[in-house]
């Protein structure tokens, strides 16, 4: 059968990447033809400036060279403009007479500068800034002439104007209004960026309006004359005054075209529904987006439609701007201007040369202006586009999240400053320079991209910063089109929330069943999304829901910890960290018998038994006798206490007992993640509480609850959460916060990520100041809790297959033992 | 030629899971039994670091190595792009509920890798 036919009006990042989307879903879908009306296969636009700047070279912003074209079996038509869209015919014909038919037709014809029109604008040396030409035109000018001037000092204009000057060009920019790039920053930070650009040896006239371009008798440009009356000498003039989509095409086509070629949510046009558009051309909701990252979410989506999966709907984007002067760290998003409403929280230091403007309204991040430090940009971001509500987090807001150099990579904040050699990934141990080369070899973008090629940021995350900022310097900016809702994996489209929600309200019990529901892509999910599916069910379906253990991973599944020689680790349940002679002559029969290579102190205060074999396993917990530790699973593990009152002279409570009641309590409960509790028997702490998901701190009048504290990759101090005067309330307390978090929480969310998505005020509305839902929280866990089996010991009603100990035997081979074996002894030989 | 050796019932497998079968010389195979009662075997053995594939999750074509996520096929061993690696695959097949091996390579193949070690024998080794 004949494939129906793609074409596509535009060669740029925006349709490309739409095909590149297109290709991974349904490769065969199309013959495809590409007319582009530059002579270049697709680049990366956003990386002109730097090849201005002399920083880069046309041939390392290339981003797919013509093979792959031919690859992908794609009709190239180079530096052919379309001219003609006969939509009766349903072909599309070029300048030079070319033409293709089609079945579909793709629109990314990006935009044109906007050139005003002055007397002059044709001279010879007034060129646009737009395309690799323009590029190489004022590369080309900068080696014969002295004097430049940039019209317009918007972000595009200064960086070309960086570029020139770089070249050694005298260079001057002329702007209309009174602050520079007044759509991306307010005054303050402008005025900050436009001092460092003098320091560099810019020039500024600010608040001037181009009268007319006057040119010598070779009708080339000589200057450039102000309503003023005043006039700077020019060789070469950039209009930098600002784009507009290129409709004109669509326009002539009988598309309809408001500021862009109108499309739905899916990137049809509303006039034809065999035509769709992408990119800067286009108009979704009334806006033309002018970034990258809103015009990659649109190629997902209108891929998905090309495919005929007819999945995905594109809702809009919150964008943000970055400025690529290497050396001037600028960042804005969102309504940063503030004004009616409007709280601003502002930090200002001109002497060191940082500003930073964060704009809240109704207790949300709605826009923030950085100058100078950056380093926080993307968590701002990400809380302008999540829209939740910061108010727990106000009085922390201005510093950050500094979620980077903590640990791992020396400290190190800016990447910027990092040598090659230097290791941002100190867990896959990569350094700056291996992922900067593979961002630029392989044409990475995004986030994810960058952590599945190089494994950077992917292990424990706490380098993400650094790799976004790299990505940024690198690649122009993480083009992470992290929409509100991220998926849970691969297998669907859907977030963890929209999942938990369903499996509540359908009632779904099995992982097979929710997935059909769903509409899972895959036919049995994968390793992200089954143990996340399987915990869902049986967190929100105690006694009905049966737990999977094939969705469970390895140790969940074991009972154990896997090692990396594949042998295990056995951690028993010591109640509150106390044990007997008994129990540790058990321990240490043990480890004698299945000669257990080594025993160790846990931070927990129990007793690690590394090195167990697989089918010792079972046999080790019979012998020692001790409860499971759950140290392998996302469960209650430890429960850390200090002596306390029975023994420390400084106790003021009876903390051992405490954390043994809440660990009796408490043991064999499934959460999203791992869950740590201490007691601690007087503020002196030594139980350190203060690093736990739930931490208990006896006073003489009572107990100091604190929740969503953490010891691990970033550290973080607990929130008090209240005071208690009982040990019963501590145990509803604390089963109540556990309970939420197992209902709320995304599976392998921490209770510090829990916490700080849904904020601290709704815990505490949900578990202090309603008291009935309290209650009903702590009466809830105990129900799911109630008859719990021991996994190690219940192997039936914990579901363990202890088939999984026994290693498959197989009889002796017939080959090598049986007389009859000459004619396959020799087949062997 | 194959000579087919009968590994173990096709119930002994868990469904979307592994067992693992120990051989007299060279490292354990895993054999799979994925959707629909489709088995396959592979060295149990990661490309990457080692670890026993027999211990991963089961889905789709692949299996998820437990030690850093890695996605193996259980088809042809390959480790899924962008991660680079294969692992040797064995010739299984089902017939009559019993699942089979090819004594051949059961005997011979892939006796050459070594399992991951750990532990303080590791220093031992190692000076």
């Amino acid at each position: 059968m004949k494939k129906p036919r793609l074409v596509m009006i535009g060669n740029g990042m925006a349709g490309v990447r739409t095909l590149e989307e297109l290709f991974k879903i349904a490769p065969d879908h199309y013959d495809v033809t590409v007319f582009g009306a530059e002579p270049h296969p697709n680049y990366n636009r956003i990386l002109l400036s730097p090849v201005l700047a002399g920083e880069q070279t046309i041939e390392q912003i290339i981003l797919n060279p013509l093979p792959w074209y031919t690859e992908h079996g794609i009709t190239l038509h180079l530096g052919k403009t379309v001219t003609t869209i006969d939509r009766v015919r349903r072909v599309v014909r070029a300048a030079d007479g070319t033409e293709a038919p089609y079945d579909r037709l793709l629109i990314a014809t990006g935009s044109t500068p906007f050139i005003p029109p002055v007397p002059g604008k044709d001279l010879d040396g007034v060129i646009a800034y737009r395309d690799i030409a323009d590029t190489e035109a004022m590369i080309d000018a900068a080696t014969q002439y002295k004097h430049a001037v940039v019209v317009g000092g918007g972000l595009l204009g200064l960086e070309a104007a960086n570029g020139l000057m770089l070249r050694g060009m005298d260079t001057s920019v002329v702007h209309l209004s009174s602050w520079l790039m007044e759509r991306q920053l307010d005054e303050t930070a402008a005025r900050l960026l436009q001092t460092s650009l003098e320091e560099r040896g810019l020039k500024f006239l600010m608040s001037a309006q181009t009268e007319a371009l006057l040119g010598d008798e070779n009708g080339r440009v000589r200057a450039v004359r102000f309503k003023d009356g005043r006039e700077v000498p020019a060789d070469l003039v950039v209009m930098a005054a600002g784009i507009r989509p290129a409709t004109a095409l669509a326009e002539s086509a009988g598309l309809l075209c408001q500021r862009g070629i109108v499309v739905t949510d899916t990137l049809q046009t509303v006039t034809d529904p065999r035509i769709w558009a992408v990119g800067e051309c286009a108009a979704h909701r009334g806006i033309a987006y002018g970034l990258v990252a809103p015009l990659f979410e649109q190629g997902k989506v209108c891929a998905t439609h090309l495919a005929e999966f007819g999945i995905g709907r594109y809702t809009g984007s919150q964008v943000s701007t970055k400025l690529k002067v290497t050396g001037i760290d600028l960042f804005s998003a969102g309504d940063f201007m503030g004004g009616e409403g409007c709280d601003d929280i502002v930090l200002s230091d001109p002497a060191a040369g940082v500003y930073k403007k964060l704009v809240l309204k109704d207790d949300k991040l709605v826009g923030a202006c950085l100058y100078g430090d950056t380093v926080d940009s993307s968590w701002y971001f990400k809380l302008i586009r999540e829209g939740r509500t910061v108010n727990d987090l106000r009085d922390r807001l201005m510093f950050g999240e500094s979620n980077i150099g903590d640990v791992g990579h020396e400290g190190h904040n800016k990447a910027a400053a990092m040598a090659d050699s230097d290791e941002v990934c100190g867990c896959n141990g990569v350094t700056k320079g291996s992922i900067c080369k593979a961002i630029k070899d392989k044409g990475l973008f995004t986030l994810e991209d960058v952590r599945k090629h190089t494994k950077a940021s992917a292990s424990c995350g706490s380098c993400t910063g650094l790799v976004e900022q790299l990505i940024m310097f690198t690649a122009g900016g993480d083009y992470s089109a992290t929409p509100k809702l991220k998926a849970m994996c691969g297998c669907t489209d859907l977030g963890h929330q929209a999942v938990r929600d369903a499996i509540r309200e359908q009632k779904l019990l099995t992982i097979a069943g929710t997935q059909q529901a769903l509409g899972w892509r895959t036919p049995d999910g994968c390793s992200s999304c089954r143990p996340a599916l399987n915990y869902y069910l049986i967190s929100t379906w105690p006694k009905e829901a049966r737990d999977d253990p094939q969705s469970r991973f390895i140790n969940e599944r074991a009972h154990a910890n896997i090692q990396k020689d594949g042998t295990y680790s056995v951690i028993p349940r010591m109640w509150g960290g106390e044990t007997t002679a008994d129990e540790l002559r058990r321990i240490a029969d043990a480890v004698d018998k299945y000669k257990i290579p080594t025993v160790k102190v846990t931070g927990g205060q129990r007793i690690d038994l590394l090195g167990v074999k697989k089918e010792d396993l079972v046999n080790v917990w019979k012998d020692i006798g001790m409860p499971s530790g759950h140290a392998y699973a996302k469960a209650l593990r430890t429960v850390k206490t200090c002596v306390g009152s029975e023994w420390c002279r400084m106790g003021t409570q009876d903390s051992t007992q405490m954390g043994k009641d809440l660990e009796r309590a408490m043991w064999r409960m499934y959460a999203p993640h791992k869950v740590k509790f201490a007691v601690s028997g007087c503020p002196r702490n030594c139980a350190e509480a203060g690093i736990k998901d739930v931490g208990i701190i006896g006073v003489d009048s009572g107990w100091e609850m604190y929740i969503a504290g953490n010891g691990g990759i970033k550290t973080e101090v607990a929130h008090f959460f209240t005071k208690l005067k009982t040990a019963a309330e501590v145990l509803e307390y604390t089963g109540a916060f556990c309970q939420l978090y197992r209902l709320e929480g995304w599976y392998l969310e921490r209770t510090v990520h829990y916490v700080n998505r849904v904020g601290l005020d709704h815990v505490k509305k949900r578990i202090l100041d309603d008291h009935e839902g309290r209650r009903a929280l702590w009466a809830e866990l105990q129900f799911a809790l109630d008859g719990e089996p021991d996994p190690w010991f219940e192997f039936d009603k914990a579901a363990v297959d202890t088939r999984q100990f026994i290693p498959i035997q197989p009889a002796p081979i017939v080959l090598d033992t049986t007389p009859r074996t000459d004619d396959n002894a020799q087949e062997l030989a | 030629m194959k000579h087919w050796i009968a590994i173990c019932q096709l119930e002994d497998i868990p469904q979307l899971g592994a067992r693992q079968v120990v051989r007299v010389q060279g490292m354990p195979i895993a054999i799979f039994r994925a959707r629909n009662d489709q088995v396959h075997a592979l060295l149990d053995r990661c490309p990457h670091k080692g670890g026993p594939l027999s211990q991963g999750i089961v889905h789709g074509e692949h299996v998820a190595c437990p030690l850093h996520n890695w996605s193996i096929s259980l088809v042809d061993g390959n480790a899924k792009a962008p991660d680079e690696g294969c692992t040797p695959v064995f010739a299984c097949k089902l017939e009559g509920g019993q699942v089979f091996l090819d004594a051949r390579e059961v005997a011979e193949k892939a006796l050459e890798f070594t399992a991951p070690v750990a532990g303080p024998c590791r220093h031992a080794t190692a000076r």
